[in-house]
């Protein structure tokens, strides 16, 4: 127990988070295993995000606990092993991108080489003196992207990443999610897009705070018989409901 | 705390200002205008109110100025998410705070500078004290402004709510400084309020400036005024910006 509990890179028990008077997750239990890419999934308001700021530790919890990495999640020391991807870019429009990276970069210790890397990463060098409000929607994004990539974190939680990218820049930035994961790390990555749950090792199916699903693909479709994870998610929305309305 | 994340903050703050040369232009030469337009006003005026209202001035242009900056730009780190990436780095609220601070404190100096400069040369103040002293105090009353700046963007969700939060925070104390009428001649009531003021503190040691070739005996325990109301309001300013938000 004590083992799994350090061998998975995400410990999630029991964990039930209230916003205003709305229960978005009433009693979640997942665990991430460390070295994969997690692809959770589900319709928007589904409480994808909300898990994701408790993983990060910034979301207030009514109960349950998060551990990450065998510490408390948002504990100081996970502060330099945690990335965070927030789903609206969090970065400042009046910077350029070279300054928007190189000041998370300072927060984090790290050098002005890691910035180089980051904007390098993200595809954006011929962009890393432009401010980021003169950018596109998809290019801020990934200017995003870059703060997060720079501290190089041991753990990744992206929310919706490729929200808005062209399908060569998803296709390179899921190639270097699975390249990180080969590296041993952690991506925990939220999407909408049912046709990326082919590059995850895992899927997370989420939907009204509840996990539909905690499967590898290939177990998914067996199990729903469908063609794809589109199909296999809709698929388990109406077995749920079906549940649903036979027990009341 | 973490000196290397405090100067990378006050660094990318500076930066952000360069950027925008319209608000450094407005915070360097507005001051300069409105203490050209009292002079003016005055002008014809028997009696020398400029070199009475001047200095006071002085003090109040950095607090205003700061404040409102301060308040907007924190109220933007808190709604863009920018604050929410930070907290779940390595960087604390001091490093925060502090680069702040640093930054706005170090853009009100060359606004005192500038200020005073054109208050003492350009429309003819008279001030027996050293200048130097002018500056310092314009210091303090900018790192007053910035504190009680990040202190209010708490309270406030909407831009536009911290604007209203200037009149509500500086209006009182600017009526309440001595500016208007001496702070003793005010009704006992007000003038208990204005004693507990930090901007009443700045006005008074404007005039010690002012009035007296060696005013630092009388200027440093109004200082020491404002230096209790810049901790206390970053102390409170420190619990409004929690790690974990609902």
């Amino acid at each position: 127990m004590t083992n799994k509990a350090v061998d998975d890179a995400i410990v999630v028990e029991h964990l039930r988070v209230v916003r205003g008077v709305r229960e978005v997750l009433p009693d979640l239990s997942v665990r991430v295993p460390r070295g994969q890419v997690i692809g959770l999934l589900g319709p928007s308001g589904g409480g994808k995000s909300t898990l994701m700021r408790a993983v990060v530790g910034v979301q207030v919890i009514a109960g349950g606990t998060v551990t990450v990495l065998g510490e408390e999640a948002g504990s100081p020391g996970l502060r330099r092993r945690v990335g965070y991807l927030t789903q609206a870019p969090s970065v400042y429009g009046d910077l350029t991108v070279r300054d928007n990276v190189d000041y998370i970069a300072k927060v984090m210790g790290v050098g002005s080489d890691a910035t180089d890397r980051a904007i390098a990463t993200v595809d954006l060098t011929d962009h890393a003196d432009a401010r980021v409000e003169n950018l596109s929607g998809g290019q801020e994004s990934r200017a995003n992207l870059a703060c997060t990539l720079v501290g190089d974190p041991e753990v990744l939680v992206l929310d919706e990443p490729t929200v808005g990218l062209d399908p060569v820049l998803r296709r390179d930035l899921w190639d270097m999610f699975r390249g990180l994961a080969a590296e041993g790390r952690t991506v925990l990555v939220s999407s909408h897009v049912m046709d990326e749950a082919v590059r995850c090792d895992r899927l997370l199916l989420l939907r009204e705070g509840r996990i539909l699903s905690d499967s590898t693909l290939p177990e998914l479709l067996e199990r729903t018989g469908a063609a794809d994870a589109e199909e296999a998610f809709l698929a388990l929305i109406d077995e749920a409901d079906r549940g649903g309305g036979a027990a009341a | 705390m973490n000196l290397r994340i405090t100067l990378a903050t006050a660094g990318r703050i500076l930066r952000q200002l360069r950027g925008d040369h319209r608000t450094v232009a407005l915070m360097i030469v507005v001051p300069c205008v409105l203490l050209g337009l009292l002079a003016w006003i005055y002008a014809d005026v028997p009696v020398d109110v400029f070199d009475r209202i001047g200095p006071a001035l002085l003090g109040v242009f950095p607090f205003v100025v700061m404040f409102l900056v301060t308040s907007i730009a924190t109220l933007r780190e808190r709604t863009t998410g920018t604050l929410e990436r930070l907290l779940t780095t390595p960087l604390g609220k001091g490093d925060l705070m502090l680069g702040y601070a640093l930054a706005f404190g170090a853009m009100a100096v060359v606004q005192a500078v500038v200020a005073t400069g054109f208050a003492v040369w350009v429309c003819g103040l008279d001030i027996l004290g050293p200048l130097w002293l002018l500056v310092l105090i314009a210091l303090f009353d900018a790192l007053l402004g910035t504190a009680l700046g990040l202190l209010a963007s708490g309270f406030a969700r909407t831009e536009f709510q911290a604007v209203q939060f200037m009149p509500a925070f500086v209006l009182p104390q600017f009526l309440l400084c001595g500016l208007l009428i001496p702070r003793d001649q005010l009704p006992p009531v007000l003038e208990a309020i204005s004693n507990v003021l930090p901007l009443s503190y700045a006005v008074d040691a404007m005039k010690d400036v002012t009035v007296q070739v060696e005013p630092l005996a009388d200027v440093l325990p109004s200082l020491a005024v404002i230096t209790a109301w810049i901790v206390v309001a970053l102390a409170l300013g420190s619990l409004t910006l929690r790690r974990r938000t609902p």
